[in-house]
């Protein structure tokens, strides 16, 4: 009789995290294989490190709100300007490279706003059936119907322009979708069995959302975060455009905004806006592409679209 | 469709509408307990504008008295002065609705047809030639801010071009009257109905895609088809008016970003509607015109959302006729 | 006239999956004359739906039909897409499991039911509104129906306006897939009356589809079993029903306790195992994994139909018949 080596006992926390490995590891091989998701990864990677090269591409003193430097405004690109000048003579590179930061830093702290309440506040109310979850739909309703840019506007006049405020503003404003997408997910997850056999082991509301509702619901939460920083990148290069935020670091949409305040338009200076404008086309479309892609992976039954 | 469905949909509105009223009271006082400590120190507010912030919010009393000074004005369609003209908010805003109406007016149906119609062919023949492309173009598009979208055909349509008008809302040299006015007035109105229509068209085609992708599923059209229909006759006479039901709703909640979408545009073409009313109010901080602005806006997206839900009750034979 | 009124010969359909081709149909021939009911019996995924689907061609874009189908004389399978559309509930009509929702919910029924008639022409001018209120009183609804939405009616109500919008046309042909099967017993009951007098009041061709033979024993006048595809055995419904040749039709209705028998409620009744899977069937005998009394050559040897005992009219693919046993 052949001795046999038991096998090696794995508790369950380790089998379950082994699973999720497993899990992300398909996941990684399903994006790499969906074309449109993967080059918008590798969009993003670009810009990203773009925003952290600035330092090593252009001189931050460029971006002072004077005409302190005696440079021509709105001269074409040249050897020593790549892509020219501004309306007071900038180096427009200097603030193109410069404003990734600031664009992507808005953006991303927005959006991780927008998700925190928006998931927050889907899952209590999608658990907390009683008034406090209808209570939760209304004030959800009345922020789907308002709309969004005059509500920020307002709301950005009054607290003030700073990036920080910004970036709260606009998540406050966008958090409205994701709760009802968490919402109807945890409403979708309670139904199941194991919430019920979960309760009926004695787990208390704490437990039964942290350890079984959450993960439910995070992979629904990490695949719309995606799609809602791009609104929120958007949103932002608006309220710059139109004023809001700091002038002395600029953001792509506030670099716009500049050049519509000097009529570059009239000088035909297309190096000032071209750059900026197609900069948040090329993160805001590579954000949308990733995130569908990782709808797709997290929700099999979109792939038929 | 019946009575009940009627009155709620009315008194929802309505009750909205307070909401937004009672939000924007609150608006200035959760958010910053003496609102008057911001203002300190800005050279832009004199004192006959500090007079009117205290008038206006009726900071000389308690909370609840300022709470009725605010219902009571509210009534009187009184919601202060600019700081900019002096003039009333409410006097402000009708002076420059006409234009933004207008503008607004002719994009969104414009918007909504051609959205539409490519959403609807799109989805009909999903992976098609006509359908990748649609896709791809309105995907750029929904990526595209707006305005950059109006620069660049200010630029190379207006400046550079001379075609059309690089802004405004009219030639104020010429004295033009009668046909030769409006026609001057619908040279000046292309370029931006354009950006406008083109920035926002995107949402309207995904949306009607995905609803007639669903629809498309559906048995009907092979009972539609087993008659002996043609194609394009199961898809107009069965799938369309089937996959319009839940576009109406959804359309109706992508006119708030329309509306906000003419600030931009109408900056970007000096274009003197309230659009642009709004970008001169941020450069002069000019509060209660913004405040009027946000709360027109709001109640404009709660009565459009309204005639949206009225039009399903009557589109929808299930409701129109709740069996 | 002796030519069947339709004439399947060697239809093979295949439907194009992300996965790869799957043959649903492998190669059905049958024949339905005038005035006759033929009913195809099976399991589900057997084929039995697609089949009856292709004779008209409404099958998903993509997939591909070969054989003949003769429907009153002409090929549908080779049919021009004009002549196609004509052919459609002029020669041969549907009615559709499931009325919940084959009915579009936007339309009157009325309309509905119009459509057709004004798409062939086929009513007098000025005519329309009465034809209407005819075929709605055929099935036994009062006329004012026609002004009601699909959502206003109940589901057995809805089965009668699919009867009705099938007649519409006056065609020679119905092909009824699994029109009861959604409707409870007492419904089912009324339906199939109704289908049976307009049946014999038109002299009617019927295709009567399901998965129920105790249905079929009632209505058909031919049975069809169908297995992986093929048909299995055919025959005379009620000799069939009384005495099978084929193991699965056995199974099958042994599968249905007979009202009235009590020792039906004892026999051996159940298969084990599944249908196979299109795109992975057995070799040989498809059916021969779940076979009662399957042999060693089952699995190597392909099995056609072949005559029973010298009877035209009956055949069942098995290895155990045409060997004297």
């Amino acid at each position: 009789m052949t001795s046999t080596t038991p096998a090696p006992i794995r508790s369950a926390r380790q089998v379950t995290w082994a699973r999720r490995r497993l899990a992300t590891g398909r996941m990684w091989k399903q994006l790499r294989s969906d074309r449109a998701g993967f080059t918008g990864l590798i969009v993003l990677a670009l810009f990203v490190l773009m925003a952290l090269a600035a330092p090593l591409i252009a001189d931050r003193s460029e971006l002072r709100d004077d005409s302190s430097r005696g440079q021509l405004p709105f001269r074409p690109p040249s050897g020593a300007f790549l892509l020219g000048t501004d309306g007071i003579g900038r180096d427009v590179l200097a603030q193109v490279v410069w404003g990734a930061r600031v664009s992507l830093y808005i953006g991303l702290f927005a959006t991780v706003v927008a998700v925190v309440i928006g998931s927050l506040v889907g899952l209590v109310s999608g658990y907390l059936k009683g008034r406090i979850g209808a209570l939760l739909l209304a004030v959800d309703d009345f922020f789907l119907v308002i709309p969004f840019l005059p509500l920020a506007i307002v709301l950005a006049a009054i607290l003030g322009r700073s990036p920080n405020v910004l970036a709260i503003v606009i998540g406050v404003t966008s958090w409205a979708g994701s709760a009802r997408l968490v919402r109807a997910q945890v409403l979708t997850l309670s139904e199941r069995g194991y919430v019920d056999r979960a309760r009926a082991l004695g787990g208390g509301g704490r437990h039964i959302v942290v350890r079984h509702i959450l993960p439910g619901v995070a992979p629904l939460i990490i695949a719309n975060a995606t799609l809602i920083v791009p609104g929120a990148i958007l949103a932002e290069s608006t309220l710059a455009f139109l004023g809001f935020g700091d002038r002395q670091s600029p953001s792509w949409g506030r670099i716009l905004g500049d050049a519509q305040d000097k009529s570059a338009f009239t000088s035909n200076a297309w190096w000032n806006f071209l750059p900026p404008g197609l900069c948040i086309v090329g993160v805001v479309l590579a954000f949308t592409l990733l995130g569908r892609a990782l709808e797709k992976i997290f929700n099999p039954k979109l792939s038929g679209r | 469709m019946s009575p009940r469905y009627l009155a709620k949909k009315i008194v929802g509105s309505f009750v909205l509408l307070v909401c937004v009223l009672i939000f924007n009271f609150f608006l200035f006082r959760i958010v910053d307990r003496d609102p008057l400590a911001k203002y300190r120190g800005r050279s832009k507010l004199t004192p006959e504008q500090k007079e009117s912030l205290i008038k206006q919010f009726g900071l000389d009393g308690s909370k609840w008295e300022q709470f009725v000074a605010y219902v009571k004005n509210t009534a009187k369609l009184d919601f202060g002065r600019s700081f900019d003209s002096r003039r009333l908010v409410t006097n402000e805003i009708a002076g420059r609705l006409a234009p933004t109406l207008l503008l607004v007016g002719i994009s969104t149906v414009v918007t909504i047809a051609i959205g539409l119609w490519i959403g609807m062919r799109a989805g009909w023949k999903r992976g098609s030639g006509f359908d990748k492309a649609s896709t791809a173009t309105t995907m750029v598009l929904y990526s595209t801010p707006e305005f950059f979208l109006g620069m660049l055909f200010l630029t190379y349509l207006g400046s550079r071009t001379g075609w059309f008008p690089i802004g405004g809302i009219r030639d104020i040299t010429a004295n033009y009257s009668g046909l030769e006015a409006m026609i001057d007035r619908a040279h000046h109105l292309v370029l931006p109905v354009l950006t406008l229509t083109l920035g926002y068209l995107g949402s309207y085609a995904l949306v009607m895609r995905t609803s007639i992708l669903d629809t498309a599923g559906e048995d009907y059209l092979v009972t539609a088809r087993a008659k002996g229909l043609r194609d394009s006759d199961v898809m107009k006479r069965h799938a369309v008016p089937n996959a319009l039901l839940p576009s109406v709703s959804l359309i109706a909640i992508s006119f708030g970003f329309i509306l906000g979408g003419a600030i931009t545009t109408e900056t970007v073409f000096s274009y003197p509607g309230l659009g642009y009313a709004t970008y001169t109010a941020i450069g002069n901080s000019d509060l209660p015109m913004l405040q009027g602005l946000f709360l027109f806006s709001s109640a404009a997206v709660i009565l459009f959302n309204l005639i949206a839900d009225l039009l399903y009750g009557v589109l929808d034979p299930r409701v129109r006729r709740a069996g | 006239m002796n030519a069947p009124l339709l004439d399947v010969r060697d239809l093979h359909v295949t439907y194009h999956s992300a996965q790869g081709p799957v043959p649903a149909v492998r190669g059905v021939s049958l024949q339905i004359a005038a005035g006759e009911t033929l009913g195809i019996a099976g399991e589900s995924g057997c084929g039995k739906s697609t089949m009856a689907m292709s004779l008209l061609k409404l099958v998903a874009p993509g997939t591909t039909v070969t054989g003949t189908v003769l429907l009153d004389g002409d090929d549908v399978a080779t049919m021009k897409p004009g002549a196609l559309r004509a052919a459609r509930w002029t020669k041969a009509s549907v009615i559709f499991q499931g009325a919940q929702h084959v009915l579009n919910p936007v339309r009157k029924i009325g309309q509905q039911i119009d459509e057709a008639i004004i798409l062939h022409k086929t009513g007098k001018p000025g005519s329309k509104h009465t034809r209407v209120g005819d075929l709605l009183a055929l099935v036994g609804l009062p006329r004012r129906r026609a002004d009601d939405y699909p959502h206003e009616l109940s589901g057995g109500q809805k089965q009668r306006v699919m009867i009705a919008m099938a007649l519409a046309c006056d065609p020679l042909l119905i092909i009824a897939d699994e029109p009861t099967t959604a409707l409870d017993v007492m419904v089912q009951a009324q339906v199939l009356r109704l289908l049976e007098v307009i049946k014999r009041e038109r002299g009617l061709s019927m295709l009567f589809i399901t998965h129920d033979l105790s249905v079929l024993s009632s209505v058909a006048d031919r049975l069809a079993v169908m297995y992986a595809g093929r048909i299995v055995e055919e025959g005379p419904a009620k000799e069939l029903l009384r005495g099978s040749n084929h193991p699965y039709t056995r199974a099958l209705s042994g599968a249905f306790p007979t009202i009235g028998d009590p020792a039906s409620r004892f026999a051996p009744k159940g298969l084990i195992g599944d249908p196979p899977d299109p795109t992975d069937l057995p070799s040989g005998c498809s059916f021969h994994p779940r076979c009662p009394v399957v042999t060693d050559r089952c699995s190597s040897v392909h099995v056609e139909l072949v005559d029973v005992g010298g009877d035209l009219s009956r055949r069942a693919a098995c290895i155990h018949v045409g060997s004297g046993s």
